[in-house]
């Protein structure tokens, strides 16, 4: 499991890391989200002992990485596509990396297999398109069959079918009961694979929950209802008891209403509809909204105004079952 | 912790897999001997002409006249066995598998020196046969005093300095950076300030002079120190940079 806590990084001027504290939840892909600049690569580089914190401390198993002994058997890591001598072939790339933590040479072979890059294992690097680094690099990430994996946006300019094969990937590692842990500033592509999502925004945390919980907070669906005849319409779902709120340039919108039955209830009243539609908030939208408060609070020194609007309570439901996952950013420890 | 053996496996699997290891060491080889042996044939057959003076021939450095154009190709290779990791950006990578730096740098110096040293002594034993047996009646032997104390000086010599340069560019972690530094101090400015009355005395304290000093056979007229005293300046020079390079490599965000 990897614990930060209080992880903090300067750059000179750049506070580019604020007192990070979080846990990677065991077993699950969780999802690592942010805007560009947000932090997400220096957080992982000081997970790996690479860039030393300004301030606090991250652990892995309990231990800092620097005291792992051979760290690769326990996580491995995926940081840039390309951190490959260029001249040198993919297996002697995986082979000295086997070597550094006494991994038996066999496992060079089956990484290559695993990312199916066997056909080209003796071609020199050089000639590797963006997937085929991608999935190099992977094939180091798992070279020492880890408990956990840590990916840095793996799916940048890859193609479609790439971009599919990295998502079953995690999906399956996570079913092996691993830990992975990957970044991204794509909402839409975590969606899709994170069980678990950490958001940070400058660098400070803004959400830490389940991505189920996620989506119940933010995919908020609603039908929409147009009509000439607004006080008719209105009068009508008073008179069925039905909630409803203004909605754009003079709709009527009801959250979870059910499309049929306010079809029904309309015509029952003689009213004229001209819209009556479903719609769907995008999670990309909430996690921009989510973000954006971020830059507004960075640039204001207001009080801790919660990103989503509803202060320490993200994923507290969810919390009674996980002890100890802190909740959402800016509550201190407890 | 990382397993010393493990990384100095890995260190080694680095280094001969990739192709600037041949074509440097190989330069190495061809360069210092070719150049010898081109002298060492001019020198017999031009001996009168060559000979004004009348100090003693140095029969062994004229065989290794080529060792200054050699020492560019091992200092090439010295630097791109530590730069190439820069450049690629494997660094990380190398760095997340062995966090250990002091162990990773260790093992990167026993590696690059055991190989540097192998091939700067097949290299000066070589030079020094094929020189001798081209300088014909004027040629030396092994057996003469200081002779074999040079050829191995000159093997010491190319190492230390390969080394010296891949301690510097770990101080610098850019290769390019690393070789516009290295060639101009080695190629231009020590052998000017080595020119120039005044700076010569600092110039005789650079590495390169003072690891050169191991490949005398004679005394020289205004030599401010003996072989065993330049390579210990030289020594100090590696080591030096070597330990600069530890102090970078531990204290720098990879
Ligand atoms: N080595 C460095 N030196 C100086 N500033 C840095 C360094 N690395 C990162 N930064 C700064 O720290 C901040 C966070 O950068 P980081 O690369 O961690 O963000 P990120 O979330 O990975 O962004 P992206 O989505 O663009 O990859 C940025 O403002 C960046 O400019
Ligand atoms: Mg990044």
């Amino acid at each position: 499991m990897i614990e930060l806590h209080d992880l903090t990084k300067r750059y000179g001027k750049t506070l580019a890391v604020d007192r990070l504290s979080f846990k990677v939840p065991q077993g699950v892909v969780t999802g690592f989200l942010g805007p560009n600049g947000a932090g997400k690569s220096t957080t992982m580089r000081m997970i790996l002992d690479l860039d030393r914190p300004t301030g606090g401390r991250v652990t892995i198993d309990g231990k800092r990485y620097g005291q792992l002994s051979e760290p690769l058997k326990y996580i491995g890591a995926l940081l840039e596509a390309k951190a490959v001598h260029p001249g040198r072939t993919a297996r002697d790339h995986l082979l000295w990396l086997a070597q550094s933590n006494r991994i038996p040479e066999r496992r060079v072979d089956e990484a290559l297999g695993l990312v199916g890059l066997t056909p080209v294992a003796r071609k020199r690097a050089r000639g590797f398109s963006l997937g085929m680094g991608q999935r190099l690099g992977i094939a180091c990430a798992l070279l020492g069959d880890p408990e956990i994996v840590m990916f840095d946006e793996p799916v940048n300019g890859l193609d479609p079918e790439g971009i599919l094969w990295i998502r079953n990937l995690m999906k399956r590692l996570a079913a092996e009961g691993r830990t992975v842990f990957v970044s991204s500033h794509l909402m839409s592509e975590m969606a899709v694979t994170a069980d678990h999502l950490v958001v940070i925004g400058r660098g400070r945390l803004l959400a830490d929950l389940p991505m189920a919980e996620f989506i119940r907070r933010n995919s908020r669906s609603a039908v929409r209802l147009r009509t000439p005849q607004p006080e008719r319409l209105l009068d009508a779902l008073a008179g069925a008891g039905v909630r409803h709120e203004a909605g754009p340039t003079g709709s009527v919108e009801v959250v979870d209403g059910d499309l049929a039955a306010l079809g029904e209830l309309a015509a029952a009243n003689g009213v004229v509809l001209h819209e009556l539609s479903p719609q769907q908030a995008s999670l990309e939208e909430a996690f921009m909204q989510m973000t954006a408060d971020a830059v507004e609070y960075h640039a204001g020194d207001g009080p801790g105004r919660d990103a989503a609007g509803a202060p320490g309570v993200w994923g507290a439901d969810w919390k009674g079952g996980a002890a100890g996952q802190p909740a959402a950013r800016g509550t201190e420890e407890n | 912790m990382a397993s010393f053996p493990a990384v100095l496996r890995s260190e080694w699997t680095k280094i001969r897999s990739v192709r600037s290891t041949i074509w440097t060491l190989a330069l190495t080889f061809v360069v210092t001997l070719g150049v010898g042996a081109l002298l060492s044939l001019l020198t017999n057959n031009n001996f009168e002409e060559f000979r004004s003076d009348n100090t003693p021939f140095d029969a062994t450095g004229t065989a290794f006249s080529g060792i200054l154009l050699g020492e560019l190709a091992i200092i090439v290779f010295g630097v791109l066995a530590i730069g190439n990791e820069y450049s690629s950006g494997m660094i990380r990578v190398t760095l997340a598998a062995v966090p250990q730096r002091g162990t990773l740098l260790t093992g990167k110096a026993v590696v690059l020196g055991g190989l540097a040293l192998a091939v700067s002594l097949v290299t000066a034993f070589l030079t020094f046969f094929t020189g001798q047996a081209l300088l014909g009646d004027h040629s030396t032997s092994l057996g003469e005093p200081n002779v074999l104390r040079a050829v191995f000086g000159a093997a010491l010599y190319l190492t230390m300095l390969c080394l010296f340069s891949a301690g510097v560019t770990t101080m610098l972690h850019n290769q390019t950076l690393a070789l516009g530094v290295l060639v101009p101090f080695f190629f231009l400015l020590s052998p000017i300030l080595s020119a120039v009355p005044g700076a010569k005395t600092v110039a005789h304290y650079f590495p390169d002079y003072a690891g050169s000093r191991m490949l005398l056979v004679y005394e020289q007229n205004g030599q401010p120190y003996g072989p065993w005293a330049g390579f210990l300046i030289c020594l100090a020079w590696t080591v030096a940079a070597l330990a600069g390079g530890a102090l970078v490599l531990k204290n720098r965000d990879a």
